[in-house]
């Protein structure tokens, strides 16, 4: 298991980055952290002609929070945007599904960006970018433009970004007012891909009604989606809302693969029971911020 | 500048305090350079996808895994292995690392090879933290939850960690 033949560059700058992105051609690809890249690479589902190290690119490394959101560097490591207390201030659900990234080892090297980039499926960050409805920034020899997710986001390990570019950046918006939020994994071991994961958002009113219940799943479907739960439980008070409800609909929303480690069927009960669970704890954390 | 673009590379590090320097392919992993090229060969090659945890080392004093890395990326970093934890003493000899210790002590392996990726990691994590606090079994499962051992059912592996934890603080 060792990697086919590469070439190999590690710019110091963006522009020297986007420069042998483009001399180096179709068979370029940018490594970050590696976690999910060198995998590919050594078990040969992946053969680029060119491995552009951004690693050097100096400014990529930041956590940018303003009270509009959070701007995460594509050479931010998990841990670090785990431990960003300002972060999570202002969006929980990054250090909530950056907890559930792989192990600790693993998110010592693995960038979020780099996971976002991936869009594999059973990624936790990409769910939580749809959830947030994030974009991302994509450097290319033209210029810099923001990508909202649904644009970005096109298949598993596939996305809508082609030929010479870096994503450089990725935005999390912050989280509305009197809304709370929760995570959920179920995995063979703490830190594997999960067999089903869920992400929630219960946004309540001032009368500490329900307005606003969305919800994004990992490992679940081919490119994340943004399921709308509100219908179920609309206008009831926080404390006597049926979530359960809520992940009855949920259940007929997705429509989950099956593969060697779980059926169809059994991702589809754990869309119901993780939802009904994350969304008691969001809609919890709801009400002590609508207080 | 243009940024060179190269099959191979010549790197220098620092492997457990000593610069050491070779010449690589760029393909190269960590795990593969340290043991081929280095000679280290405490770094043990399971699964070489990121999932066993036995090849992890730290880099500049962080646990990775040296499968997921290629060689060229610690150019000019600080790698410890599990042969640099061990501290030499006054008389010529070497004290084992206190997690190290606590293995033998606990019988916390059996046929020996995912302890390398142990070793690091416990010892990684263990001096991170304030080893005075409380050590939690949910921060002890979270610390070797990423390293398979298929011997010893992990009982004794995490008897180890908090044995090597109250040796650290003791010895604060």
């Amino acid at each position: 298991m060792k990697p086919a033949p590469f070439r190999y560059a590690d710019p110091g700058t963006l522009d020297e980055a986007l420069a042998v992105l483009s001399a180096e051609g179709e068979g370029a690809k940018v490594l970050a952290g590696g976690q999910s890249l060198l995998p590919l690479l050594s078990m040969r589902l992946a053969a680029p002609t060119t491995l552009v190290d951004i690693n050097r690119v100096p400014g990529l490394d930041a956590v940018e929070v303003t009270d509009d959101g959070v701007t995460v560097g594509a050479l931010v490591r998990h841990n670090a945007l785990l431990s960003d207390d300002a972060a999570a201030g202002v969006q929980p659900l990054l250090a909530r599904a950056t907890a559930n990234v792989a192990h600790p080892a693993i998110r010592n090297r693995g960038t979020t960006v780099g996971s976002i980039a991936h869009a594999d499926p059973s990624g936790e960050m990409t769910s939580v970018l749809a959830l947030t409805d994030g974009s991302v920034t994509v450097a290319t020899p033209s210029g810099s433009s923001a990508v909202g997710w649904r644009d970005f986001f096109v298949g598993p390990l596939e996305t809508s970004v082609h030929g010479p570019a870096v994503v450089t950046s990725a935005f999390f918006p912050a989280l509305p007012a009197r809304s709370g939020t929760a995570f959920a994994e179920v995995a063979r071991r703490k830190g594997d891909y999960a067999v089903c994961g869920a992400g929630v958002v219960v946004t309540l009113d001032a009368g500490r009604r329900v307005e606003r219940v969305r919800a994004s799943y990992v490992s679940v479907g081919i490119t994340p989606e943004v399921h709308d739960l509100t219908e179920a439980v609309a206008g009831k008070p926080v404390d006597s809302a049926d979530w359960a409800a809520a992940g009855a609909l949920a259940r007929t929303l997705v429509d989950p693969d099956t593969d060697i480690h779980a059926s169809a069927d059994y991702r589809r009960l754990l869309v119901g029971v993780l939802t009904e669970r994350t969304l008691a704890d969001a809609a919890a954390e709801a009400a002590g911020r609508a207080a | 500048m243009t940024a060179s673009v190269d099959t191979e590379r010549t790197i220098t590090l620092t492997v457990n305090g000593v610069p050491r320097e070779a010449t690589v392919p760029v393909r190269r992993l960590l795990s593969d350079a340290l043991r081929h090229d280095l000679g280290l060969t405490g770094t043990h090659v399971g699964c070489e996808h990121g999932v066993c945890g036995a090849c992890t080392v730290l880099v500049d004093g962080d646990p990775v895994r040296s499968c997921l890395m290629l060689a060229v990326q610690v150019d000019g970093h600080e790698v410890t292995t599990v042969e640099g934890l061990a501290r030499d003493d006054s008389r010529g000899g070497q004290v084992l690392h206190p997690v190290q210790e606590a293995f033998r002590e606990c019988h916390a392996l059996q046929c020996g090879f995912c302890t390398p990726g142990f070793l690091t990691t416990i010892a990684a994590g263990l001096e991170k933290r304030d080893n005075a606090a409380e050590l939690t079994e949910e921060e002890v499962d979270d610390m070797v939850g990423g390293n398979l051992c298929r011997c010893t059912g992990y009982a004794n592996i995490k008897k180890a960690v908090h044995h090597a934890n109250a040796a650290m603080r003791d010895a604060q």
